[in-house]
């Protein structure tokens, strides 16, 4: 009897996650690539089909390299020694470097995965990488690898070995969920009848603030992923929205509108210690902290319409970014400080993503779509994940920030939207 | 002489006659014809009590009492009630100062279009701009919570005018 209910509990728990992963498979298309893309040849991981049939290493590798619309992807096969690689014939076939790499499965049911890059016109070895994985992790191993050839190849530090969160919504059905930047492993942080907003991630990547309407009006809360414990954050009178960590992960910007009108505050992520930093008698929100902890980039209509501004992360005097057209929202700020992206609404009506070069002053529009929100940079400043309308239903979408690579995610069913990327983490 | 005599003679004769020999004939009972019965009349019986039944409605629950209309609605780009609102707000405002104990949320609301947080702080005017006009009506301040929804609840999901001015609102909710 006891072996039976534990069988059908495993089934019951078995299906219920089945059920929760079934729910909204993201779809990732790429339909836009980089100006000068490196060719670089991938084989297959000796001995890889050991690992679970969604955990294919070099597969998993390909996609990532061929996502982020920098590489040409040669596909290499199945090489006789990983360790020892012919340069020259790989140079003739035009690749620049070759991944190569094994798959051991241990005894313990966990994985040994390593790999070596190989630059083929130098005739080296450019990296190399050994892990030690549960089998959970063979699909984050396989994504580490992707971040250090993109590293090593481009000088950036790769982004494949992130999550995002976004908010799903079918029906009356609400769901608060992250996935790894592939659209893979996706989990539900929160189901609600009522909408998410704003999610925003914790620096350390354990944690996501965002407002809920469970009350029946707005309220921030911090949930932490791992344990499930919720924290509110602002449940102040009247709206409590838009919240930002701090780059400690100490303190919690928020928007509220306890004194009337909607103004910038800072509480400590666990609600206490709420103090007023914005001052305008008109709409402030949407604060943003910059990398360095130093400003607040935030939205403000003291001049007329909506236009983003910047301020001292303490308060006082506002400066003014923006300056073109009369309605920009939703600022990001690059890590390196140096690039905004925003909302813009422009042309009669049409509301695109934009940056702006803060050092320049030159910006660019980087979607032809006319219902962009919710703009997050990857956390290696190269690309932005963005919410849009397309084929009359909301998705998601990736640009590079020179605007080249294109991405567009979708859900079979339903509404997607309220995109958020991840910090790194280890 | 003669006629006289003997009529008077007969008459008196036929009396006589008709007194004591034969007894009054009795006439045949009248035949019994079916006539259409006739639906009683309802005869008020003095004793009965016919029972009235009243109910002390709070105004609030009739659904075709003015309180019942709970939305006050907003022009494109505008955080001023209308004239159309005025009666909403009076009525309430006027249910509310009468009954110290209820409380209302007031949710502001805004059309689809633009960014979900600017639009909360949109949709938080609308809902300001009813609380503000009930308290200069005497309601007191702890009575109103005004919040916004935002875009996030639309009562009309089109993407056409129509639907938008059905959006663009301020609700009242009694918690």
């Amino acid at each position: 009897m006891k072996k039976l209910t534990s069988l059908t509990n495993a089934l019951a728990a078995a299906s219920l996650l089945a059920s929760l992963n079934a729910y909204a498979q993201l779809k990732v298309e790429i339909s836009g690539v980089g100006s000068n893309q490196i060719p670089v040849a991938v084989a297959t991981f000796a001995d890889e089909g050991a690992a679970p049939p969604n955990a294919q290493v070099s597969a998993i590798i390909k996609a990532d390299l061929e996502r982020s619309g920098m590489f040409k992807i040669i596909d290499a096969g199945v090489i006789s020694n990983p360790n020892d690689v012919d340069y020259s014939q790989w140079k003739s076939r035009g690749a620049n470097a070759i991944v190569v790499g094994t798959v051991s499965k241990l005894a313990n049911g966990g994985f040994d995965v390593r790999y070596k890059l190989h630059d083929t016109i130098k005739a080296s070895k450019l990296s190399q990488m050994d892990q030690t994985t549960s089998v959970n992790e063979v699909r984050l191993s396989a994504h580490k690898i992707a971040d250090d050839v993109y590293e090593k190849l481009t000088g950036v530090r790769g982004a494949f070995a992130t999550r995002v969160a976004y908010v799903t919504q079918q029906g009356r059905q609400y769901r608060l969920v992250v996935a790894d930047s592939d659209g893979e492993n996706e989990l539900p942080a929160l189901i609600s009848n009522e909408p998410i907003i704003s999610p925003s991630w914790s620096p350390d990547g354990n944690k996501v603030a965002y407002v809920s309407f469970e009350q029946k009006k707005p309220v921030v809360y911090v949930q932490n992923l791992v344990t499930r414990a919720r924290t509110v954050v602002a449940n102040e009178k009247g709206s409590n929205s838009a919240p930002s960590w701090s780059p400690d992960g100490t303190k919690v910007a928020v928007a509220l509108s306890k004194t009337g009108n909607t103004q910038i505050f800072i509480a400590n992520a666990d609600g206490s210690g709420i103090r007023r930093i914005s001052n305008s008698s008109g709409i402030d929100t949407e604060p943003q902290f910059s990398a360095d902890g130093q400003y607040i980039y935030f939205t403000s209509d003291r001049s007329g319409g909506p236009q983003i501004y910047r301020m001292s992360a303490n308060g006082g005097e506002a400066k003014r970014v923006t300056f073109s057209g009369s309605y920009n929202i939703s600022p990001r700020i690059s890590s390196d400080g140096n690039t905004l992206a925003y909302i813009s609404r422009r042309d009669g009506g049409n509301f695109q993503l934009f940056v702006l070069d803060l050092a320049t002053g030159q910006e660019q529009r980087l979607s032809d779509t006319t219902s962009d929100e919710s703009p997050s940079f990857a956390p290696n400043g190269k690309y932005l994940l963005y919410a849009t309308v397309s084929g009359g239903r909301k998705s998601l979408a990736v640009v590079s920030v020179d605007g080249r690579v294109k991405q567009r995610l979708t859900i079979q069913a339903g509404n997607i939207k309220e995109p958020t990327w991840g910090p790194f983490m280890k | 002489m003669r006629n006289v005599k003997s009529v008077a003679f007969i008459l008196s004769t036929a009396a006589l006659l008709s007194a004591c020999s034969t007894p009054v004939k009795v006439a045949d009972p009248a035949p019994v014809v079916e006539k259409p019965v006739e639906a009683a009349k309802p005869v008020a019986d003095t004793r009965t009590v016919a029972p009235v039944q009243t109910a002390s409605i709070d105004p609030l629950d009739d659904p075709k009492g003015v309180l019942a209309q709970r939305s006050v609605y907003f022009d494109f780009d505008s955080y001023v009630v209308r004239e159309d609102g005025k009666p909403v707000v009076q009525n309430h405002a006027g249910y509310l100062t009468k009954n110290a104990k209820r409380s209302i949320l007031i949710q502001g609301n805004t059309d689809e279009r633009g960014g979900a947080e600017y639009n909360l702080a949109l949709g938080q005017k609308r809902a300001e701009a009813v609380r503000k006009a009930m308290t200069a009506l005497g309601v007191p301040e702890g009575q109103i919570e005004a919040v916004s929804l935002g875009k996030e609840k639309p009562k009309a999901e089109g993407h056409s005018e129509e639907a938008w001015a059905q959006n663009r609102r301020a609700d009242i909710v009694y918690k």
